[in-house]
């Protein structure tokens, strides 16, 4: 008797056909309404980089993808809820049916596809937004992080800010290096983020990937933003990241410090036990 | 009082706790004067005097309170009296308290503990929320909020949910497989007791010069390194609460695979049982990695090891390898538990076998082997290794599969089933099917770096690990509280009062965590004491719903302390469950059976007419054909009736 009702011909038995269809109508509905909605928000702020752009344009794929899993799930257990309910006082049990190897099937494998699609596409969105600029028009800007202050250095023009200025639509190859700890180089209108790690300019640091790469595409002025716990300050280590045109760029740049002939690039890396990280820490309580 | 300190016990644990602390403040104090060092060595990262003791103190307390004693007696060749049960059941209150070796009891006082750590946790959580209700500087300091989201994330994980888990399947993992207790009893209460001793470190670290440790449960060098006093707490108590987990583990594995009633194979296992088998690996292959990288930290810090500190050629991103390859694994550890508590309420209060039972249990030990292989999905932005990205971007998306597999078998128990909504366990396992859907979605969408890149060290991440473990884990141990209560009490809780704790929860939760998507996808990073202006209107949103969220538990301990003393009595089996353990008494007999059951069919099979799952006394098998013939003959009938639509 048990193995009659295992092999019972439909996934569940008294789905019929029309109910399905209703079903996945419904969902079908939810997901175009969520997704519609939530496509013309516009999730993570100002876009003003061409690699934030490319990384929109992934999110927006997937909250349609997220919103067709969310609205089945939905529905089914929606659906479960209110047929299946069991009316106060019934003591009897659901049907006996333990499985359909078909449906399973189908569970295991359109997930998979969905995420492999995610994958790859991912794959290709982080090459376009770590490739090179066609017209090859790089700046370099050394970052240094050190509690909670950051610094700007410029190879090419010499000159050191406390403030990262950059003219608008030049790729820039930031070099990142911390003093102490560990932090992290995040302006939120370019949607680019990475750490900055003690002795990445060490020999010992080659393995370290230090470069991250970024093209503005908005003047403005904006924030650069520690996104890596780096202590007592942490909340407030910020600094100005103003891009402007070529001309402005290259006036102020002309106004700025020139970086000193002999920099002391191991100063403060914690050595040891973190000598002397910590000495000018407000420790409160006593 | 003589003998109440010769004997074990907590006074004597107390003076041992006291013994240990001078002996080991002695030895370094001893040892520094005979090298012709400083006696009190008080740089930030110093002080051996304080750490030692840190680790012979709650050695000395787990000793004196009688932990040992039997090994030693053994070890030493005097007489062991392996029937002594003196230490079995609990009569009184007061033996909640002692060295005891019943998998109840220990399930008890597991989940009394780490429901305090809860508490104290939460309210943490309620300090942090009351300072971000504005931006600026309201009530703590910057220091101190480090030190709150610090220690509240550390309590939470290795003091609340890892062990709360580990302390229901104690309690019910036993009677499910019919054995009289776990394979190795006194190693239980040992694990049991080393959780207070991780609770005690953590907690002191607040009496420490510079504060409690503040850099982060992931606890990164090189701040870790470089942090005053409560951060070597940290690294302590983090080796107390992992011996424990790594010892109650190899009790589980041992006893699911040798003390199974005779006629459970696996695949009679109930999904409670497999989820445990396959958490208890995780833990074993995972949590010697956190153990060694907190070892590694306190060595940098107090014997200058350098392991993390580039200048002297140490490796600063090998400290973030090492930490997740446990903390990933990690955060399964915390909810694979969960999702066999979810199978068995979902079942038992559908009244429906599992759907898919084998593909259920197969899905978990693929989660356990992929768990291994996606660490670095944590580290997308760290400066790591390029190359290593894209594979484990696979891996980690991939996990999406055997998960999406359990949310789809659960969604197909619930068809053709008879849903008891009204039971609040059930209420918090459907709750959970939601929130963890919207967690595995985020998820997903953190796994995909091009997106990870942007929201990583958010508060975007900040909502994905509490849908995950608040809307996963949390709701999964209130659905195993709801569910085993009456089981573990001999009492019955109020649902009405069940229903209110859920739908305020729900509400809460959800009030206080979808915001923090928003918030972090605009631009609010993570671990910040103040923030910008613009996000001040949703943090007054976010702080109000987590006080509704806070005020919401104070109605479960209501519930659950008033019921345990008054409730009315529950009966053995009042869910109709088919599981062993609700075959025998509520609580259970100290030695759990009489006689050890015979497993004779699924553990779910329900509306299987004369189907069932245990006999528990052979003879009555032979007469019993059914535990309800005439019901579960009527619902055939009626199922058959209404079969075959248009
Ligand atoms: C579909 C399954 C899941 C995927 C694909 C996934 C993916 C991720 C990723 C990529 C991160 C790193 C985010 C970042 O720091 O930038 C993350 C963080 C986290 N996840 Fe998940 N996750 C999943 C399920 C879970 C579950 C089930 C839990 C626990 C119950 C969990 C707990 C956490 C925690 C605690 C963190 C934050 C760790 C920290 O930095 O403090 N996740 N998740
Ligand atoms: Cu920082
Ligand atoms: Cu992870």
């Amino acid at each position: 008797m048990r193995r009659a009702v295992n092999r019972m011909p439909l996934p569940m038995k008294d789905m019929s056909l029309s109910t399905f269809l209703k079903g996945a109508a419904i969902a079908g509905l939810m997901t175009l309404v969520i997704s519609l909605v939530m496509v013309n928000i516009d999730w993570l702020g100002p876009v003003y980089s061409s690699e934030k752009e490319d990384i929109v344009t992934l999110l927006n794929v997937m909250i349609v993808l997220s919103s067709l899993v969310f609205s089945i799930v939905m529905v089914m257990m929606v659906y479960a809820i209110w047929k299946y309910r069991a009316k106060p006082g019934d003591e009897s049990d659901g049907e006996p049916i333990h499985g359909n190897t078909r449906l399973e099937i189908i569970w295991t494998a359109i997930p998979t596809v969905i995420v492999i699609f995610a994958g790859v596409y991912s794959t290709i969105v982080l090459n376009d937004i770590e490739a090179k600029a066609d017209n090859g028009k790089i700046m370099e800007v050394d970052v240094t992080a050190q509690q909670f202050a950051w610094r700007f250095d410029y190879p090419e023009q010499g000159v050191t800010s406390t403030e990262l200025h950059v003219p608008v639509g030049t790729q820039l190859d930031l070099h990142l290096n911390a003093l102490d700890v560990i932090h992290s180089f995040w302006v939120p209108e370019w949607g680019i983020k990475r750490d900055l790690v003690p002795g990445a300019d060490l020999p010992g640091g080659d393995d370290i990937d230090d470069t991250v790469t970024v093209t503005p595409t908005e003047e403005g002025v904006f924030s650069v933003v520690c996104t890596e716990l780096c202590g007592w300050g942490h909340a407030t280590m910020r600094a100005a990241a103003v891009v402007e045109s070529q001309d402005d760029f290259d006036a102020w740049a002309a106004d700025q410090t020139k970086i000193p002939d002999e920099e002391d690039v191991s100063s403060g890396v914690p050595g040891g036990k973190g000598a002397g990280v910590f000495d000018d820490r407000d420790l409160t309580d006593d | 009082m003589v003998a109440a300190l010769k004997n074990p016990g907590m006074p004597r644990a107390g003076l041992g706790f006291l013994i240990g602390g001078l002996f080991g403040f002695g030895l370094v104090v001893a040892l520094r004067a005979v090298s012709g060092l400083e006696i009190f060595q008080t740089e930030a990262t110093g002080y051996p005097h304080v750490i030692v003791p840190g680790i012979t103190a709650p050695i000395g307390f787990l000793i004196g309170l009688g932990c040992f004693d039997y090994w030693f007696r053994w070890a030493s060749g005097a007489p062991t009296i392996p029937d002594d049960h003196s230490q079995h059941g609990a009569y009184s209150w007061k033996d909640y308290f002692k060295f005891n070796t019943d998998h109840k009891v220990i399930g008890i006082q597991y989940v009394v503990t780490t429901f305090c750590f809860f508490m104290i946790g939460g309210l943490l959580a309620m300090l942090m929320r009351a300072e971000l209700a504005q931006p600026g500087t309201q009530i703590v300091d910057p220091g101190v909020f480090n030190s709150l989201f610090s220690t509240h994330a550390a309590i939470m994980i290795f003091l609340f949910i890892v062990p709360v888990f580990a302390g229901l399947a104690n309690y019910v993992l036993p009677l499910m497989i019919g054995a009289p207790d776990m394979a190795f009893p006194r190693l239980n209460a040992l694990s049991f007791w080393m959780l207070p001793m991780a609770g005690v470190l953590f907690m002191a670290s607040f009496l420490a010069p510079g504060g409690a440790f503040d850099a982060g449960w992931t606890g990164y060098a090189p701040l870790s390194t470089g942090a005053p006093l409560g951060q070597s707490f940290f690294n302590l108590g983090v080796q107390f609460a992992g011996a424990s987990s790594v010892a109650t583990a190899l009790n589980f594995l041992v006893t699911i695979v040798t003390m199974r009633a005779p006629g459970m194979n696996f695949w009679r296992m109930p999904l409670l049982v497999w989820a445990n088998l396959s958490t208890s690996l995780l833990v074993v292959g995972a949590t010697p990695f956190i153990a060694g990288a907190q070892f590694m930290v306190l060595m940098d810090r107090a014997i200058g090891t350098n392991f993390f500190q580039a200048a002297a050629g140490g490796d600063v991103i090998s400290y973030q390898h090492i930490f997740w390859f446990y903390s990933h694994p990690a955060v399964y550890i915390m909810m694979l538990p969960g999702f066999g508590i979810v199978s068995e309420v979902i079942s038992t209060h559908a009244r429906k076998t599992i759907f898919g039972y084998r593909l259920m249990a197969i899905a978990l030990l693929g989660i356990v082997i992929l768990a291994f292989a996606v660490w670095a999905h944590h580290m997308f932005v760290s400066g790591m290794f390029a190359w290593l990205r894209v594979p484990m971007m696979i891996t980690t998306l991939l996990i999406a599969v055997p998960t999406g597999i359990k949310i789809f078998s659960w969604l197909g128990t619930l068809f053709d089933s008879k849903l008891h909504i009204e039971s609040t366990s059930m209420l918090f396992a459907l709750g959970f099917l939601v929130t963890f859907v919207i967690g595995g979605i985020s998820g997903v969408m953190l796994g995909m770096i091009p997106l990870d890149i942007h929201v990583s060290d958010t508060y975007f991440v900040v909502a994905h690990i509490h849908f995950v473990l608040f809307g996963g884990s949390v709701f999964t141990i209130f659905c195993g509280f709801y569910h085993w209560f009456p089981k573990m009490t001999g009492r019955m809780y109020d649902e009405r009062l069940g229903r209110i704790h859920f739908w305020m929860t729900l509400v809460g939760m959800l009030g206080t965590f979808i915001p923090m998507h928003w918030i972090g996808m605009e631009g609010m990073p993570r671990r910040v004491a103040d923030y910008a202006a613009q996000f001040g209107n949703w943090n007054l949103v976010i702080t109000i719903f987590s006080f509704i969220l806070g005020v919401a538990q104070l109605i479960f301990v209501y519930n659950m302390v008033v019921s345990w003393r008054f409730g009315p009595k529950a009966g053995d089996n009042p869910w109709r469950a088919k599981t062993i353990e609700w075959l025998v008494s509520s609580p259970p007999p100290v030695f759990n059976f009489d006689e050890i059951p015979r497993v004779v069919g699924g553990p779910y099979e329900f509306g299987v007419p004369g189907a069932r799952h245990a006999i528990m006394h052979d003879g009555d098998g032979a007469t019993v054909s059914g535990p309800e013939p005439a019901v579960a003959g009527a619902a055939s009938g009626g199922g058959g009736g209404e079969g075959g639509g248009s």
